[in-house]
């Protein structure tokens, strides 16, 4: 086999090198910054130019080395590439090519162009391996100008009435996604600590972001009374948003689809934004690429493996350590960033 | 039907009580006067007539979103409501059908007797021409089961808000047997016909559990004390040669009980009682436990054999209607002095007794009478203050429950299952087992009692931690013990461990607590030999 699903990750023999190992391996792949799929501990790291500046503030001292999308490393009897994911800055699909029979490990991927990332490029192969983080047909994204559309008439309704719109976003990717869909005309935008790190970060490798005005003391409500935040979720509810004097919260995440999830949250608004695909999404992708054969990580594996099987792909699943936007995360609000 | 789902977009984006009232109130001072009918029809639980299965509800959307059955029903769980689900497996609406909210219950009630082909092209249709939010509602006119986040007494304040009437007038007038067919706003609302509906009962009121020291509550001697009995709350209505039963969740449970037709012939027309109505040993003249009482609950109708076994009392503790005067006003001391004569009058046979004080001169006394509810069949003490108004609804100061408190067992959770509706992704209906020698065996579910960040921890803990998998159940590694609170024991030869438990919740999760310290069946067989 051209990868083969071991104990640490997913293994290619030909080049000795593992795709976001989750235990710590000589040689790793890496195909984004985010902390399921960028772990510390592996002797040496490759990821793209974009995506090494975050890996690196989030790792610390790594021997990483880089690429650009499409160039072709030989490693051993491998030929590997990495291609545009659109999923966060510098997220890549990964195609590992041995004796002409290709593969490509897609990571976390998304469809839709958010205006930020690397439009996602589908790479034909014989064989794809894909999350499916939102593999049911009840997960369907709005369009991105009916998003900011939304987000900036909740904004302009909370400067209306007196209040903070303070929106729960994670720290890298989403965060800087949304600045973009947000109108300057409106206010400022503040940022948490953990959004404004990952901001200098991205900004530092020439990505342009809207201005923003990190949060600390003296900026509050009375500064900044027409401001949005942008912040973890974990900061929702906490004291450091005392600050702000009324609020109304919201949170942009997938799950916000499900009403469910939306009033547990008990956030004020829930926006439907992520950086995975849809069910639409997942099905296109999957078509582009050609494949015959289609393995199913993260997400509703069973169900979206048995859908596929349906659809003539010869469809398997594998049982990975990646989280990817899981619903723990939302529960628990874990952040990424530092 | 825009308006109502503006509504409902209101209502579902905010958690905050005074813009969900104000959101409602907006509602019922400018939509139309049959949609808010139907709205308060809707909000206080009557729904139209299912006229359609979920059954060919669910091929439907399935048929007409293109996906195999069984990835619909691989949805359902997921997001845990039907009519959500197939709003959101649809495809995205082709036209735009503009009618009210009784324009479309209209629409559904013109196909209860239509041919399936006729319902289901009416069904596609409006799944067509609705966006999102308004399928939505739609299919919930169909299925039922309404859960706006709002409750009666909310939307009764956003009415009281738009029409000027007080809250309590209109909880009165909205309760009952109405039906959004029979009214209009005028009748319902604006002004009732108070001899229109025999059956109307009062507002219950509820009392809050003590949460102080009773001393607090001042002198004993301003208070009444009785028995919190273990029954169900009922109010008897004896007007106009009739009997109306209702329960405190008003349903009407007058059929399940007819022994209590006889009393219309002993009492005047125009008497209201509270009370609890037990299963009664009128030979021991002492209460039947719950379980006695429960086969009677669940059935329409009676049969001898059961009457036999189970004779029911009404235990009245108040009066709120007295040959035709509404009491409620009247001081306490007063309604049961009347109360107490009217019931002296009759002979024992009839199934009504009242509800006997307990008599106390400290604060003491009550506390050592509390201490002996459980062996009398009582969940322990109510206090309600002589000289108070009976009011509606939950209203703190006057009445108090001063239950004895539950019973307690710490038990191993062994198998887990989501929720449903807004708890739909996480695991929140556990079973609870206990040891014998080396076995765990199962003895009890329980679904509440933890915060929601501890259901969304044990959710993580339990996704990492399943050894097999039954359809929805999942079997976890023994591990986790929790402190198990319920109200009572019975002897239950259905259950495994031979016992059925009052109310079990969770208590706490004793994280402190290794596996083995864990309770044995011993334990629970000695709790069932003393309090069964």
């Amino acid at each position: 086999m051209v990868l083969e699903f071991k104990e640490a990750g997913i293994y290619c023999p030909a080049a000795d090198a593992y795709i976001d190992p989750w235990r710590p391996v000589p040689r790793a792949l890496i195909t984004h910054g985010h902390s399921d799929h960028a772990r510390p501990g592996h002797g040496t790291y490759l990821a793209t130019e974009a995506a090494a500046p975050v890996i690196r503030h989030r790792l610390g001292d790594i021997r990483i080395e880089t690429t650009r999308y499409g160039v072709e490393h030989r490693m051993g009897d491998a030929t590997i590439s990495f291609h545009p994911a659109g999923h966060v800055p510098g997220s890549a699909q990964i195609r590992v090519e041995v004796g002409g029979e290709v593969w490509v490990a897609s990571g976390d991927y998304k469809t839709i162009d958010d205006g930020l990332s690397e439009p996602f490029e589908p790479v034909r192969c014989h064989t794809f391996i894909t999350e499916s983080t939102f593999g049911l047909p009840i997960y369907d994204w709005p369009a991105q100008d009916l998003l900011a559309r939304d987000l900036n008439a909740w904004w302009a309704g909370c400067v209306a009435e007196g209040k903070r719109a303070v929106l729960g976003v994670y720290a890298l990717g989403k965060a800087q996604r949304i600045m973009r869909l947000l109108d300057p005309s409106i206010g400022p935008i503040l940022t948490h600590g953990a959004v404004e790190a990952t901001n200098k970060v991205l900004r530092g490798q020439g990505l342009i972001l809207p201005d923003t005005i990190h949060v600390t003391d003296g900026v509050d409500a009375k500064s900044h009374p027409n401001a949005i935040v942008l912040a973890p979720p974990s900061a929702l509810g906490s004291a450091w948003m005392k600050r702000f004097g009324t609020v109304s919260t919201g949170f942009a995440s997938g799950w916000m689809r499900l009403r469910g999830v939306r009033r547990r949250r008990a956030a004020d608004r829930g926006f439907v934004v992520s950086d995975h695909a849809d069910w639409k999404g997942l099905n296109w992708a999957i078509a582009q690429t050609g494949a015959e054969r289609v393995f199913v990580t993260h997400g509703y594996t069973a169900q979206f493996s048995k859908w596929l099987s349906e659809q003539g792909y010869e469809a398997g699943i594998v049982e990975t350590e990646f989280g990817g936007e899981s619903l723990d995360d939302v529960e628990e609000a874990e952040v990424t960033a530092p | 039907m825009k308006a109502f789902a503006a509504l409902f977009t209101a209502l579902d984006q905010t958690t905050r009580t005074s813009v969900k009232t104000a959101a409602l109130a907006e509602y019922f001072s400018t939509a139309p006067e049959d949609d808010r009918v139907w709205t308060i029809a809707l909000l206080s639980g009557r729904r139209p007539r299912r006229a359609i299965t979920t059954t060919k509800l669910r091929e439907w959307a399935a048929e007409h979103a293109g996906i195999p059955l069984w990835l619909f029903e691989a949805c359902y769980p997921v997001v845990g409501d039907l009519s959500e689900t197939i709003a959101l497996v649809l495809p995205e609406p082709k036209t735009r059908i503009e009618k009210s909210l009784s324009g479309w219950i209209a629409t559904l009630r013109g196909l209860d007797n239509a041919e399936d082909d006729v319902r289901k092209a009416a069904i596609l249709e409006a799944w067509d021409g609705l966006p999102p939010i308004e399928r939505f509602v739609f299919n919930k006119l169909i299925t039922g089961g309404w859960r706006m986040g709002v409750s009666q007494k909310l939307m009764t304040r956003a009415l009281a808000k738009a029409t000027g009437i007080e809250e309590a007038e209109l909880t009165h007038r909205l309760m009952g047997d109405w039906s959004p067919d029979k009214v209009s706003w005028d009748s319902l609302i604006e002004a009732p016909d108070p001899t229109a509906d025999l059956s109307r009962p009062y507002p219950f009121y509820l009392a809050y559990q003590v949460d102080g020291e009773p001393h607090e509550l001042g002198d004993v001697s301003d208070w009444l004390a009785e028995r919190k009995w273990d029954g169900i709350r009922g109010q008897l209505i004896l007007r106009g040669g009739e009997r109306h039963l209702w329960s405190r969740g008003e349903e009407l449970m007058t059929d399940r009980f007819p022994e209590f037709a006889q009393l219309v012939d002993f009492l005047p027309p125009g008497t209201v009682m509270d009370g609890e109505v037990l299963a009664y040993d009128r030979e021991a003249e002492a209460p039947l436990s719950f379980n006695r009482l429960q086969p009677r609950i669940g059935r329409k109708t009676v049969p001898k054999k059961l009457l036999a076994e189970a004779p029911c009392i009404l235990m009245a503790y108040d009066l709120l209607e007295w040959q035709g005067a509404d009491l409620r006003q009247t001081p306490l001391v007063d309604r049961r002095a009347i109360l107490q004569d009217a019931l002296g009058a009759l002979p024992p046979e009839l199934p009504i007794r009242l509800s006997p004080r307990v008599e106390a001169e400290t604060w003491d006394d009550l506390a050592k009478a509390r201490a002996i509810s459980r062996e009398i069949g009582a969940e322990g003490l109510m206090l309600k203050r002589l000289s108070a108004p009976y009011l509606a609804g939950r209203k703190k100061g006057d009445w108090w429950k001063w239950k004895v408190d539950p019973l307690t067992i710490d038990a191993v959770m062994i198998y887990a299952q989501a929720g449903s509706g807004r708890r739909a992704t996480l695991y929140t209906d556990f079973t609870f087992a206990v040891w014998d020698d080396n076995d765990l065996v199962p003895f009890t579910k329980a679904y509440s009692g933890l915060t929601d960040a501890e259901f969304r921890e044990i959710t993580a803990w339990v996704r990492k931690n399943t050894t097999d998998r039954f359809g929805p159940v999942r079997a976890v590694t023994p591990h986790h013990v929790f402190e198990i609170a319920f109200e009572g024991i019975q002897a239950s030869p259905r259950h495994k461990s031979g016992v059925a438990l009052r109310f079990p919740r969770m208590a706490r999760w004793r994280k402190d607590k290794p596996l083995n310290e864990a309770n044995t069946l011993e334990d629970l067989n000695a709790m069932l030999a003393q309090y069964g």
